[in-house]
């Protein structure tokens, strides 16, 4: 039997060491050496242990500030608005009030089928007012760059995460709902009273993913920088972490810059858990 | 009745914004590069099919067709990785719902922790440990680490205890039937819809995942679709002829993945992910 269970684990479990566990030990102990240019950086350059002078430059870092900040007003807009669209459309969906719910749901889904950088190649078309003249204004300049990205992200994620909510809700008991009926709540009242407190939990769960896929933003602002020079190299944290290792040559900058990134996911991620479990419980 | 009509309004709304961007790439795809500026954006113009044809003719023809190499490379990275990704999967979250021995919990516990480690984080590490070990540059560098998903063991593992009676295992051990056995013959045959869901879950995961093909490669001829026709796009200024083909390929590109959904979506449980976490 112990046979058995190891042999059906070794497949994943010898992969994931090898592309999970040992690159998140290599970025580790890379974050904390750097390369030292003795004389005026003409000299050979060699390698040498740094401690934690890498985490003190990214802290002190503008660039890396300015992108977490960013990132923090995309979320804390963003976020809102898609979940909350969300949870409007599952409702709706929900109290039968349309007919052709699954061609409704199979709609909303169809976006998160297209990959997130086709979706920006696509967008950054209708951003354009001489293509398509809904635009009053050129959306990729820099006032509207941030704001056209969350476009982008609720476009791609806001059906997806419907589904998720659609499918918490056919778990909700019907009883429960009939008993709601029964003293006479329509409706939207049902909606608003009964439905909405038994959403918290999945709403908890996709706001979850959420986060951490905001603070991982990547292919959305590297691919509109092919297009537009509002986005700048460190616009996303992870963008950021990208140029400094491939673009500036900084690989153990860029390793404490990425461990950094994954401890503030980490940590949020965790934090958001625990500050909603009392709400998403009650 | 007028909370009825105010219902349908608000979900044909959202559906109008989830669905334009798709029909605009559909008519922009029938259109010259001239054309793409000053026509009606939803509009067909009269010689649409044509256009059309030529613009696909161009598509597949342009750079020795190198587009029909990256759908191909695609098929491969998407495909394959997500098919035999689902599979250690559900060898891992079977053994995980199933078995008691000693380091199951640390094992779970590893499992759930690299649920919380973004991808993104380890692309530029796994680059760097591919580089040492000679494989950047290879179809391995994108194939072999787009295998491991911590979410879809754990995804695999709720199902397996959900839809796999305790009973059954018992009955087939009592005649006879190795582990092995139980599992390819009694069990793989009851985990079809949560295989179903994760092998989606995965085809989307590695075909949107940009980072790590763009770090580990640097031949043209093993992109996958969406680095090419990025490619293709910062070229694009130079060459006014790239914009029609990245939109025209940009359609190509998302018809497989659009239509592996409506295949599949009968099959397809949300159950699973809403469920994924809670637990």
């Amino acid at each position: 039997m112990r046979r058995a269970a190891w042999g059906f684990l070794t497949p994943f479990l010898a992969l994931f060491a090898l592309f999970f566990v040992l690159p998140l030990g290599y970025a580790l102990v890379r974050s904390l050496y750097a390369v030292r240019r003795p004389g005026l950086g003409f000299g050979p350059a060699s390698v040498e242990f740094a401690a934690l002078r890498n985490y003190a430059a990214v802290l002190a870092d503008p660039v890396f500030r300015s992108a977490l900040g960013r990132i923090a007003v995309l979320g804390l807009v963003q976020i809102p608005v898609m979940l909350g669209l969300a949870a409007v459309l599952a409702l709706l969906l929900d109290a039968g009030l349309a007919r052709a719910v699954r061609w409704f749901r199979l709609g909303f889904f169809l976006p998160y089928g297209v990959p997130g950088v086709i979706a920006v190649l696509l967008w950054a078309n209708l951003y354009v007012p001489q293509v398509f003249p809904l635009a009053w204004t050129d959306l990729l300049a820099p006032p509207y760059v941030l704001a056209a990205i969350g476009n982008i992200v609720t476009w791609e994620y806001v059906g997806y995460n419907t589904l998720i909510l659609v499918t918490a809700l056919q778990a909700v008991p019907r009883s429960l709902i009939e008993a709601a009926a029964a003293d006479g709540a329509g409706p939207w009242r049902t909606a608003w009273s009964v439905k909405l407190p038994l959403l918290r939990p999945a709403l908890v769960l996709t706001a979850t993913f959420s986060i951490i896929g905001t603070l991982q933003l990547f292919s959305e602002p590297a691919v509109l920088r092919t297009i537009t020079p509002a986005v700048s190299a460190g616009y996303t944290p992870n963008l950021h972490v990208y140029n400094t290792i491939f673009t500036d040559d900084l690989p153990h900058l860029g390793a404490a810059q990425a461990v950094l990134l994954a401890a503030v996911t980490f940590a949020l991620s965790i934090a958001f858990l625990r500050v909603t479990r009392r709400w998403s419980a009650a | 009745m007028r909370g009825r009509a105010l219902a349908c309004a608000v979900l044909a709304a959202a559906l109008v914004y989830c669905l334009f961007p798709l029909l605009w790439l559909l008519a922009a795809a029938t259109k010259s590069p001239s054309e793409l500026y000053g026509t009606a954006p939803f509009g067909l113009t009269p010689h649409a099919g044509e256009r059309l044809a030529g613009n696909l003719r161009a598509l597949f023809s342009r750079d020795g067709g190198v587009f029909a190499r990256w759908l191909l490379n695609t098929l491969v990275y998407a495909g394959g990785g997500a098919a035999l990704g689902t599979l250690l999967a559900a060898l891992a979250g079977h053994a995980l719902a199933w078995y008691r021995f000693p380091g199951r919990g640390l094992v779970s516990v590893l499992i759930l922790g690299g649920v919380m480690v973004p991808p993104a984080v380890l692309a530029v590490p796994v680059f760097l440990l591919m580089s040492e070990a000679g494989l950047t540059n290879t179809m391995w560098a994108v194939l072999l680490p787009s295998l491991v998903s911590p979410v879809a063991v754990h995804l695999m593992r709720l199902f397996s205890a959900a839809s796999v009676p305790g009973s059954l295992l018992e009955a087939a051990r009592l005649d006879g039937l190795g582990e092995a056995a139980i599992f390819a013959r009694v069990v793989f045959r009851l985990l079809a819809p949560g295989l179903t869901t994760v092998f989606l879950f995965q085809l989307v995961a590695v075909w949107n995942n940009f980072l790590l093909p763009l770090i580990v490669l640097s031949d043209q001829d093993l992109y996958p679709v969406t680095l090419g026709l990025v490619a293709w796009q910062g070229n694009a200024v130079r060459d006014a002829a790239l914009t029609t083909l990245v939109i025209t390929g940009s359609l190509v590109a998302v018809l497989p993945l659009i239509a592996a959904f409506l295949l599949l979506q009968r099959y397809w449980r949300a159950d699973l992910a809403a469920g994924g976490v809670k637990d």
